[in-house]
């Protein structure tokens, strides 16, 4: 599901719900409840991997621009797209930002919207973003000629917030026995969740956290890393395995932070969307994409460390991804406050060779384990 | 064309600016012995430079800090030291040189910078501010606050939008009480509005002027240094006077016919900031082909007044809230600046669009291959495409910028000479 670029798994649940609309949003978060209580299908599009050739988007969008940003374009100006009704943004970065408007321009068969996530926990930050959110629902409401209740929405809060629970539950269970759940088996199983309907996602959940419990597997004898400036553009899930083979428990990381976006529940109960918004601005797990000065995102990073007890920090940074290089810097001296190791590295979405990745990653481990 | 002609005017508008932008940095130093004016750390696009007045506040702008250094040649140093502690090489060089200074404790000037009383991050539309105002706030130890200001998602902000920002100017007024002590003057802010609207009005007339044809300025060359000014003293009295000393000078020149050659040969817009390391020579390039810049979409960053915006002293709050919204360009969104620049073009009857890509504003480039699209493609209006850094001299390469911009002008000569239509480069 995750190769597939003609997003099948969309075009079936078309199929099987006739006149019902995909929703796509582009990283890091969107309110996928508003969609889902629309009946329509939220399809969170995080690039195409090493699985399409750019082609066209260069032409678009120059050099010194990321790979997922020039991948989503590559998809849309070759048709990849056709099966979405409607695409959103968010304010998470400069290029993603412009995207927005380079792909309405192109294709106004598609409804396209920008939504404006607040950069503040201020409490009027909570009033504006529920308007925006109502404002979306009007959107969501004209496209799909559909009434979106209070009820359907708390409905798809309770779904949801199911489906984040879910997935804290995999992530505790990493990183207490990392040597029965691998990282990169873990960000398989809740990336599936991009493509697939809330309800489908949180059954394979419950099976995955159901056999998981059951396996017998022995301790390594490894370091245990946060990985941490992936939250965007995905890296190749080669470079997850070169990490873990290379003797890394990856026991946090911000891939796919999109299905634990909350760090708690979303009330399912009085105005839902105010919920929504109130969860936003004050219970979001922190991301380089979202700022609030009350919490500083290198304290949010030091608490993974200590939740986790981690030994060392990676940082793995998508090559022009700015909020990632910009957070670097502030992140790599609390780092160094803390006293741990901590190892920088790039990747693209499209990677041939992973030689220099893996000496790199083996020197620092090695740098660790005979220290 | 061996020799480039003259093509700086150098009138009393250039020693007006130097004065002003001295006596700021001289505030500035001042501030620096102990918080007297109180400063406040604000980004150009978009700023609130009348709610500082409330308070008697002085701004500092980093990026005018920044630009400053890259036109003195002096940013290298900086940046080096910044990628040195961390920062990326793909990092804007306008931050790396910011917080190089800071930390090597260089200014522009050779004066002193204040620890800012507050570090007021107008965040519109860019999220590098985000990301360099928590920086400034982290290394100097000062208060941050973001002001959050909604970008410009359909044509007009909404009412909600417009409360949202009108809500936290608000609590800006507080904070500042609170770490000033000092009472927010409402009648001084009032009448700092009212001094925008009349700066306002004159730059505004001013831009227009480049319509005439000759253009008697560069509006995007010339209009750089009305931009210091106009971000510290639009809402001052001494702004006012400038400008209107500056409208007079440029109007006699418009009423003269002259212009910036002695004969004006191309009319262009530009879109992007200047290669500031390399100002001079870049300027040169164009005035090789006496070609005037008569719009450009830079100068409109910390304001967009030409289409008829102004703030308005009966609504002070809503009219800072609706600037800081709807009238930059940083706000607004990327159709709409496409809509900016045909309306330049049109209107103040262009022969070409300059697209200059800068490495370090994905803000401003992020996409230009597309705008680049829509003018040749869709409108048929001739375009050239160059790509260099606002801040960094090592993305300069001097000789292929001079034959990629030869080349337009050529195509452009080519084309006029035999009626047909210049192609892009």
């Amino acid at each position: 599901m995750l190769q597939d670029l003609s997003l099948g798994s969309v075009r079936n649940w078309k199929e099987q719900h006739p006149g019902g609309k995909a929703v796509a949003f582009f990283p890091v978060y969107a309110p996928v409840e508003i969609v889902h209580a629309a009946g329509m299908l939220p399809v969170l599009m995080s690039g195409a991997g090493d699985r399409l050739d750019i082609q066209h988007a260069d032409s678009r969008f120059g050099s010194f621009i990321c790979s997922i940003v020039k991948t989503t374009m590559e998809m849309a100006m070759t048709g990849h797209l056709e099966p979405l009704d409607a695409f959103l943004f968010s304010s998470i970065c400069d290029s993603a930002r412009n995207l927005c408007f380079v792909i309405k321009r192109n294709f106004p068969q598609m409804y396209v919207d920008f939504i404006h996530l607040p950069h503040s926990t201020s409490d009027a930050s909570i009033d504006f973003l529920s308007e925006e959110y109502r404002r979306i629902i009007a959107e969501l409401e004209k496209l799909g000629g559909v009434v979106v209740r209070d009820d359907d929405l708390h409905r798809s809060i309770a779904l949801y917030n199911e489906q984040r629970r879910l997935v804290r539950l995999l992530y505790e269970l990493r990183a207490r026995s990392p040597h029965l759940l691998r990282a990169w088996e873990s960000y398989v199983l809740v990336r599936s969740g991009n493509f697939m309907p809330v309800e489908e996602h949180i059954d394979c959940l419950r099976q995955a956290l159901e056999s998981v419990s059951e396996r017998e597997g022995k301790k390594r004898d490894s370091i245990r890393v946060v990985v941490e400036g992936s939250f965007c553009e995905q890296p190749p899930l080669e470079v997850i395995r070169l990490l873990e083979n290379a003797g890394c428990d990856i026991v946090e990381d911000d891939f796919s932070l999109a299905q634990r976006w909350f760090t708690r529940n979303v009330p399912v109960m009085g105005d839902p969307v105010r919920a929504l918004a109130e969860s936003y601005v004050h219970h979001s797990v922190y991301s380089s994409v979202r700022h609030d000065t009350t919490h500083p995102r290198s304290e949010g990073l030091a608490e993974k460390v200590r939740r986790t007890n981690a030994e060392a920090v990676i940082f793995l940074i998508a090559k022009f991804c700015e909020p990632a290089y910009f957070d670097y810097v502030l992140f790599k001296q609390k780092v160094e406050q803390m006293g741990l190791p901590h190892l920088l590295l790039e990747f693209e979405e499209k990677l041939f060779t992973f030689d220099r990745l893996r000496t790199e990653i083996e020197t620092f481990v090695e740098s660790l384990v005979f220290d | 064309m061996a020799n480039a002609p003259v093509s700086e005017y150098r009138g009393n508008i250039h020693q007006q600016q130097k004065e002003l932008m001295e006596d700021w940095y001289q505030q500035l130093d001042h501030a620096a012995d102990g918080g007297d004016p109180p400063t406040v750390s604000m980004m150009v696009s978009g700023n609130c430079v009348e709610l500082l007045e409330g308070f008697g506040a002085v701004p500092i702008y980093p990026e005018v800090n920044a630009l400053q250094l890259a036109i003195r040649h002096q940013s290298l140093d900086p940046i080096l030291a910044a990628e040195d502690m961390g920062y990326a090489a793909d990092n804007c060089a306008y931050v790396k040189a910011d917080i190089g200074c800071m930390l090597k404790g260089i200014t522009p000037t050779g004066g002193r910078m204040p620890k800012p009383t507050l570090v007021l991050c107008n965040f519109v539309g860019c999220n590098t501010y985000v990301k360099w105002f928590e920086h400034v706030a982290a290394f100097t130890g000062a208060p941050l606050y973001v002001l959050d200001v909604p970008f410009l998602r359909g044509e007009e902000p909404s009412a909600a939008d417009i409360e949202y920002v009108v809500r936290q100017l608000k609590e800006v007024v507080q904070l500042m009480e609170k770490l000033t002590g000092r009472k927010f003057d409402f009648d001084r802010f009032r009448q700092a509005v009212e001094h925008s609207r009349e700066t306002e009005e004159l730059w505004s007339q001013i831009k227009h002027f480049s319509q005439h044809q000759p253009a008697p300025f560069d509006a995007y060359f010339d209009a750089i240094t009305l931009m210091g000014p106009l971000y510290v003293y639009r809402a001052k009295k001494e702004g006012v006077e400038f400008f209107r000393s500056a409208h007079a000078e440029l109007k006699s020149k418009m009423d003269a016919g002259e212009g910036i050659y002695d004969q004006e040969k191309f009319r262009i817009v530009v879109e992007g900031p200047p290669p500031y390391p390399y100002f001079r020579a870049f300027r040169d390039m164009f005035a090789k082909w006496k070609a005037c810049a008569v719009a450009s979409t830079y100068s409109t960053v910390g304001g967009l007044w030409e289409f008829g915006f102004r703030h308005d002293p009966a609504r002070p709050f809503e009219s800072v809230a609706m600037h800081m919204l709807a009238h930059n360009v940083t706000n607004r969104n990327y159709l709409q600046r496409y809509d900016q620049i045909r309306r330049y073009v049109q209107e103040w009857k262009a022969d070409g669009v300059i697209i200059h890509f800068v490495k370090s504003c994905r803000l401003f480039s992020a996409g230009q291959g597309d705008m680049r699209d829509y003018f040749t493609r869709q409108l048929g209006v001739p375009t050239l495409y160059i790509e260099s850094d606002l801040e960094d001299p090592r993305y300069f390469a001097e000789a292929q910028t001079k034959n990629r911009i030869d080349a337009f002008f050529e195509s452009l000569e080519h084309a006029k000479q035999t009626s047909g239509r210049a192609v892009a480069v």
